[in-house]
């Protein structure tokens, strides 16, 4: 009997997290291609409905850790209890989804069991068969990962006793099972050392209630073409309308123009709204890797050639200031 | 006086297009510039403000190629105070390998005449090209130091450091004491130009050099591709504000209207 696949839960506070989706169902592949099983693991909680949410994604099973040190989230106290469970269960695989909580915390359980951590996959081969199909009988894994956030790709082979690795965040889109499973649930007992409440969460401050960026379902963003500070007012109206928020480029940053945390990229926010309205974005790689998770784009822009014009679903061509007011009036219109 | 180390790594800096060199192994950089990896140009900041506020000293710390000594007179060109490089010897690179040879690295650092530990290392995120989220990790857990990642705001309050971490809608609060580490994210601060004067000192920066290595770890890497490029067919929906019900009618046919 093949040892399980074992997919790290990430939650806050009792909210599945959409990377602990993906990763569950990343980890339904990844163990379908080992002939193994799919089990979770449930960190700081045992919530009936974080359990039945992972059944439902595909976990036939859900070991729960518990501990007066993870009253909330901390990456050593994580870390240290994926490190534990792992040794308890001996998962044929240790995975996470490839957000920065579910990076950091793999991480920190891979200097702990001083093994290779392999981050942000978007393609797992465990017979290390490297694309030909044949099993190198290496005991070698094949894996692709993303470098530079995504404009390129990376090919490594990975040799360890117990392969821990992330998927790409967004790198496959969350699915449930067609015919939810109801897991058991049983508790690890493991016993942490308090001196892991170093680096757990001590505060929270929220700063907004509702949509943001990361969740938004329209993101209206701007770019260099957009001007001033000033310049952002329509583009403020438009996603208004459309119940969205406004997105920028780092150029905006750059320029004072914008918060850091409206800039879309990949040294800002990873977005994937069902539109991205693109006006005054001429698309480098730097903030391309932060837009592509969108399911659609639509370019303003008045350059034809502009590559975001040229990855998008949809374009105007034309200059934002004209065309965005255009746009709202068209909405007003319709929907007064 | 806090003594302050900031860990950096030079990277190609990319325009619209990253290309791969003929045998797969490399970024093709010969019509590329360096970099400072922006996490850590932010972090090179951070460490220099804290400096100037507190009072301190700011070591910045690289591995690489013999040119990576440009990204720690940089540094200095903005306000560090010393720069330290580990010659890297060309050969394959992994995660593993890497955070050993630092952590090697910061233990002699510290331990040369009686230093003691840095009050506060700073990392990046993770790196603008490999971007394997764990050196910052890995380095400082082989230290025995607490590390919180995604910081985005930095306050020293005696023996303590406090951060703040940007998470949907607001932020998390950390306090650790110090000696500690953290992984900072672009957005921390907005770094700024060098001066004249920076211009000079970095000039007379004298590198301190370190010749440590360690051995491989278990990831290794096959060679470098280009994803499939998605040729989306783009609709022009039409020319200036015209256009504007073909839009609505896109935003209707989404659902999002």
């Amino acid at each position: 009997m093949i040892s399980p696949v074992l997919a790290v839960l990430e939650h806050d506070r009792g909210a599945m997290a959409e990377a602990a989706r993906e990763a569950l169902t990343f980890g339904r592949g990844l163990a379908e291609s080992l002939g193994a099983g799919l089990e979770a693991l449930l960190i700081g909680s045992d919530d009936a409905d974080l359990v039945a949410e992972a059944g439902a994604y595909g976990a036939a099973a859900v070991h729960t850790v518990t501990h007066p040190v993870l009253s909330d989230f901390g990456p050593e106290a994580w870390g240290e209890a994926i490190a534990r469970a792992a040794g308890m269960l001996k998962p044929a695989a240790v995975l996470a989804g490839g957000s920065e909580r579910g990076n950091e915390v793999m991480a920190q359980a891979a200097a702990r069991l001083d093994l290779p951590f392999v981050s942000n996959c978007t393609a797992i081969d465990p017979s290390g068969a490297d694309g030909s199909g044949v099993d190198s009988g290496s005991g070698e894994w094949s894996i692709t990962r993303i470098q530079w956030g995504g404009s390129l790709l990376e090919d490594v082979r990975l040799a360890a006793a117990l392969p821990l690795v992330t998927c790409g965040l967004h790198a496959v889109a969350s699915e449930p099972l067609p015919e939810p499973v109801s897991p058991a649930a049983a508790g690890l007992e493991i016993d942490l050392d308090p001196a892991l409440a170093r680096t757990v969460v001590k505060d929270r401050v929220v700063l907004e209630a509702g949509v943001t960026l990361p969740t938004a379902p329209v993101v209206v963003g701007g770019g260099r073409g957009v001007g001033s500070a000033e310049g952002f007012g329509p583009l403020e109206e438009l996603a208004g309308l459309l119940g969205g928020r406004v997105g920028c480029s780092r150029a905006v940053t750059n320029n004072g123009w914008r918060p850091h945390s409206d800039q879309v990229g990949q040294t800002g926010t990873r977005i994937a709204p069902e539109i991205y309205i693109a006006s005054g974005i001429s698309g480098a790689i730097q903030h391309w890797v932060g837009a592509m998770g969108s399911k659609h784009i639509l370019a303003i822009n008045t350059d034809p050639e502009a590559n975001m014009v040229v990855k998008a679903d949809w374009a105007v061509i034309g200059d934002l200031h004209e065309v965005i007011p255009a746009i709202s009036a068209e909405i007003r219109r319709r929907h007064p | 006086m806090l003594r302050i180390l900031c860990c950096v790594k030079r990277v190609p800096a990319p325009g619209a297009r990253i290309n791969v060199t003929a045998d797969g192994l490399a970024v093709d950089a010969a019509h590329l510039g360096f970099t400072t990896s922006p996490h850590e140009e932010c972090g090179v900041e951070e460490a220099v403000q804290i400096a100037e506020r507190c009072g301190g000293e700011v070591t910045v710390l690289t591995l690489g190629p013999p040119e990576a000594a440009e990204q720690l007179r940089y540094a200095a060109s903005v306000g560090a105070h010393r720069g330290v490089l580990v010659p890297a010897d060309g050969g394959a690179r992994d995660p593993q390998r890497t955070a050993a040879i630092l952590a090697e690295a910061i233990r002699r650092l510290e331990s040369a005449d009686g230093a003691g530990p840095f009050d506060l290392i700073v990392f990046g995120n993770e790196s603008a090209d490999s971007g394997g989220f764990q050196v910052g990790v890995r380095t400082a857990y082989g230290l025995g130091r607490p590390i919180v990642n995604g910081v985005k705001g930095i306050e020293i309050d005696g023996p303590a450091v406090r951060v703040r971490r940007e998470i949907d809608g607001g932020f998390e609060v950390y306090e650790m004491e110090m000696p500690a580490a953290v992984g900072v994210k672009e957005g921390i601060n907005l770094p700024r130009y060098p001066t004249m004067k920076g211009r000079l000192a970095s000039k007379r920066l004298e590198i301190e050099i370190l010749d440590l290595d360690a051995p491989l770890g278990g990831q290794t890497m096959v060679r470098l591709r280009r994803p499939a490029e998605t040729v989306s067919e783009t609709a022009i929906l039409g020319h200036g504000p015209e256009a504007a019900p073909a839009v609505a009618d896109v935003l209707e046919s989404l659902g999002v209207l």
